[in-house]
């Protein structure tokens, strides 16, 4: 007996056997047991001011590290708070446990204070969750968490422990191997797959390489790189693939889907041939689905077997980890190309001449006002590629995905398949503290950076210098612009009038951080380089930009692909095109 | 209509039905049967869902089901090969007609196991077609109340869902499980 500690002690001993250094989160009644071996612990804990900000500082811990990310909350609205970032982690497939604590175990059902039932809620927007009632499954419990959350295709899983668990004395003994009878994911790929992938290839004179996130949670992006220089084929990189093949490199026509390039678009469009890795044919990327690559066969790669057939037809499917399977086909593609190399000269004139004639481009606005395109731009350029960049949701993430150049895996956090305004703070936030040496920008929008905000405290509290660009239209950006084009210019509710309310750098210095202001073209580089010399505090940069800016080349919602648009009521000029 | 009939062993945890409700739920899949219950083995519940795939591919049904991580192994159950049987209890009128009712009752393997003064109820097990056939011949002397139980099944050959299922999980070997090998092919 004596050998005994307790429940919260057991989940402490677990979570640093689990090998974690930190973890962001608030504390409250059921879950106060655990904060008090916390206390003790060398696991570094973040006090956050909403746990939502714990949420996505672990989803931007774990997608700037690869590593799992976890947040821990109380019970009740602590728990429900983590709803939207267990939703967004789901949605993109990032790895994070959250710890939530759970009225004791004779309350739960009878609506006790600080009850919801976390489990049931979270059920359809995590991979797997618990609920533990007896202190002595803990350690499994946590052990299996973060197995669950970072193999296979990863994800969030929720551990929700009651309180009188957390309280109780029990044995602590932390599983050495985990075997979960229904959790098996396959990794190696089929043998017959791959080849059958490479004969594909092989005969294929229109080929794209279509790039989803997946390159990236498997650790590929360099085994992508010879199988895209050894077939020789355009590659389009999608929102959550940026950064998985170089920006710079010749055959990178850039990002498809609604507000991709021309090139990118059209190269899927018009392909023979989609080698699809670790993409799931999202309908941002396809457009109206029945009028997508119609001519195109599919080879689609992914460790997660639902997602083969889901959208789209695989004509041949690879179930496995993305590593293997690429290292896999560079080998087969080269046999098949000893008997008949394709020639994609073609091919390359087409989409060369797409890419010249239409490359990514905007205006300046008539009137002086600055251009968020150009502010954008200039923070990529003048922080570079070694960089990490995390966006919120909406035009200032497009600008972000399309203005800031890519290189390397890693340095590119955003909300793709939720849209979660609201994350990039946060999300900056956990990637600075996993990656304490790499500059960390959040470009954020107004409407974005008046969500989470205030996790900017944590930061200056934490010393986690990270660095925030409100892109300041004044207005719900992304909404305002389809009331442009889609609801006669009728902007309900979109004005958030924050031209001067907040004051940015006001609010910014109030909460620790130093704060910048920028209305003119010709200070964007002067304030840049003057918040990257700052590395002791966080700063805010208030870039008031012009309200009309709008996101091209738009391809609307549930329209063709063919009908992408590169400005207003303008089409490509197909016509020059030989198609 | 595409009527599939698939066994699925879950393991025996609380919220397993609640997930696999869930995902039905969210997918969009009609379930228009669901019956639960417990296997040989006592870690383990086996549950056969009769679905009505409209517009879903089997397949991905099968695959979203299979990503439950309580989800141990899930097999389609085809008439030709297996047993399937649900169980209906009716209570019918009886306006003198009892001897009618139970000789209806017997020609489908039925029988009338309670009576009343003004009614009898009629208990049947048989496939879900004749269950309907005897249900619709019953509901001429007035049906009151309807029981009808989830459809069941068991394959006709020698091996059991499970043994299938622990070579599929990787269990009885180190190879992993066939089940998305399937998909492959």
């Amino acid at each position: 007996m004596s050998n005994q500690i307790t429940g919260a002690q057991s989940l402490v001993n677990a979570l640093e056997q689990a090998g974690v250094d930190v973890m962001f989160g608030i504390p409250g009644g059921a879950i106060l047991p655990a904060y008090d071996p916390i206390y003790d612990s060398k696991i570094r804990h973040i006090l956050v001011r909403h746990e939502q900000g714990a949420g996505h500082a672990a989803t931007g811990y774990a997608q700037a590290t690869g590593r799992v990310g976890v947040c821990i909350a109380t019970s009740g609205p602590g728990a429900t708070n983590l709803v939207t970032p267990l939703a967004d982690a789901h949605m993109d497939s990032v790895p994070i446990v959250a710890i939530t604590g759970q009225v004791p175990g004779p309350a739960i059902g009878t609506d006790a204070f600080q009850e919801a039932d976390i489990r049931g809620v979270t059920m359809p927007i995590t991979k797997h969750n618990y609920l533990i009632t007896n202190p002595l499954d803990i350690p499994k419990a946590i052990a299996e968490a973060f197995y669950i959350a970072n193999s296979g295709r990863p994800g969030p899983v929720l551990v929700d422990i009651a309180k009188d668990a957390l309280q109780k004395m029990t044995d602590y003994n932390y599983p050495t191997s985990i075997n979960l009878r229904g959790y098996k994911p396959q990794t190696e790929p089929n043998a017959q797959s791959i080849r059958d992938a490479a004969a594909l290839i092989a005969q294929s004179v229109k080929p794209v390489f279509y790039i989803g996130g997946g390159v990236i949670k498997a650790n590929a992006a360099k085994d992508l790189l010879k199988l895209a220089e050894l077939v020789g084929a355009p590659v389009v990189t999608t929102l959550m693939a940026r950064g998985a093949f170089p920006d710079s490199h010749q055959q990178h026509l850039g990002m498809p889907g609604m507000h991709g390039t021309v090139a990118a678009v059209t190269a899927l469009q018009k392909a023979d041939l989609l080698i699809t890795l670790g993409a799931r044919f999202d309908d941002r990327v396809t457009g109206k689905l029945s009028t997508f690559a119609v001519n195109a066969k599919i080879i689609h790669a992914d460790i997660d077997p639902a997602e083969i057939g889901k959208n789209r037809y695989a004509d041949v499917p690879i179930i496995g980890d993305l590593g293997p399977t690429i290292r896999a086909l560079i080998p087969a593609v080269e046999a098949e190309f000893k008997k008949n190399q394709p020639d994609l000269s073609t091919w390359w004139r087409q989409m060369g001449a797409l890419r010249e004639k239409y490359p990514l481009g905007y205006n300046e606005p008539s009137d002086g006002s600055l251009s968020p395109q150009y502010v954008i731009e200039r923070i990529g350029a003048l922080t570079g590629p070694d960089a990490i960049y995390a966006a919120g949701v909406g035009q200032h993430q497009m600008w972000a995905s399309q203005f800031v150049k890519y290189e390397k895996p890693r340095t590119w956090l955003n909300s793709g398949g939720l849209g979660t305004m609201g994350y990039a703070v946060p999300a900056a936030m956990g990637a600075k503290v996993g990656a304490p040496d790499t500059p960390v920008w959040a470009i954020d929008g107004d409407g974005c950076f008046q969500m989470t905000n205030q996790e900017l405290v944590t930061c200056a509290l934490n010393n986690i210098p990270i660095k925030v660009a409100v892109i300041n239209n004044e207005s719900l950006g992304m909404v305002r612009q389809w009331q442009s084009l889609f609801y006669q210019q009728r902007y309900s509710n979109t004005d958030l009038h924050s031209k001067r309310i907040p004051d940015f750098a006001k609010l910014a210095e109030a909460m620790g951080c130093v704060g910048l202001r920028c209305e003119s073209k010709s200070d964007v580089d002067k304030i840049i380089k003057e918040a990257n010399a700052i590395n002791d505090a966080p700063v805010v940069v208030d870039f008031s930009v012009h309200r009309d800016a709008m996101v091209w080349p738009m391809v609307a919602a549930g329209t063709s692909n063919d009908d992408i648009m590169i400005a207003k009521e303008m089409a490509p000029d197909w016509d020059s095109q030989e198609l | 209509m595409a009527q599939h009939t698939l066994s699925v062993l879950v393991e025996n945890s609380p919220g397993v039905l609640a997930r696999v409700a869930s995902l039905f739920s969210r997918r969009g899949y009609n379930i228009d049967s669901l019956a639960v219950g417990p296997t040989e083995n006592p870690e383990v519940s086996r549950m056969t869902i009769v679905l009505n795939l409209e517009g879903h591919a089997l397949d991905q049904v099968s695959a979203q089901l299979f990503k439950l991580v309580n989800v141990i192994g899930i097999q389609e159950m085809k008439s030709a090969n297996s047993r399937q049987r649900e169980l209906l209890m009716v209570k019918v009128s009886n306006q003198g007609s009892r001897s009618e009712i139970e000789e209806l009752a017997k020609r489908f393997g039925g029988q009338i196991v309670e009576e009343n003064s003004t009614s009898v109820v009629v208990e049947a097990v048989g496939t879900s077609k004749e269950l309907a056939t005897l249900l619709a011949e019953l509901k001429k002397y007035g049906v009151k109340e309807l029981v009808q139980s989830g459809l069941i099944a068991i394959e006709s050959s020698d091996t059991t869902l499970a043994e299938r299922t622990l070579q599929e999980t990787g269990l009885a070997s180190s190879e992993s499980h066939s089940q998305t090998e399937d998909y492959q092919n």
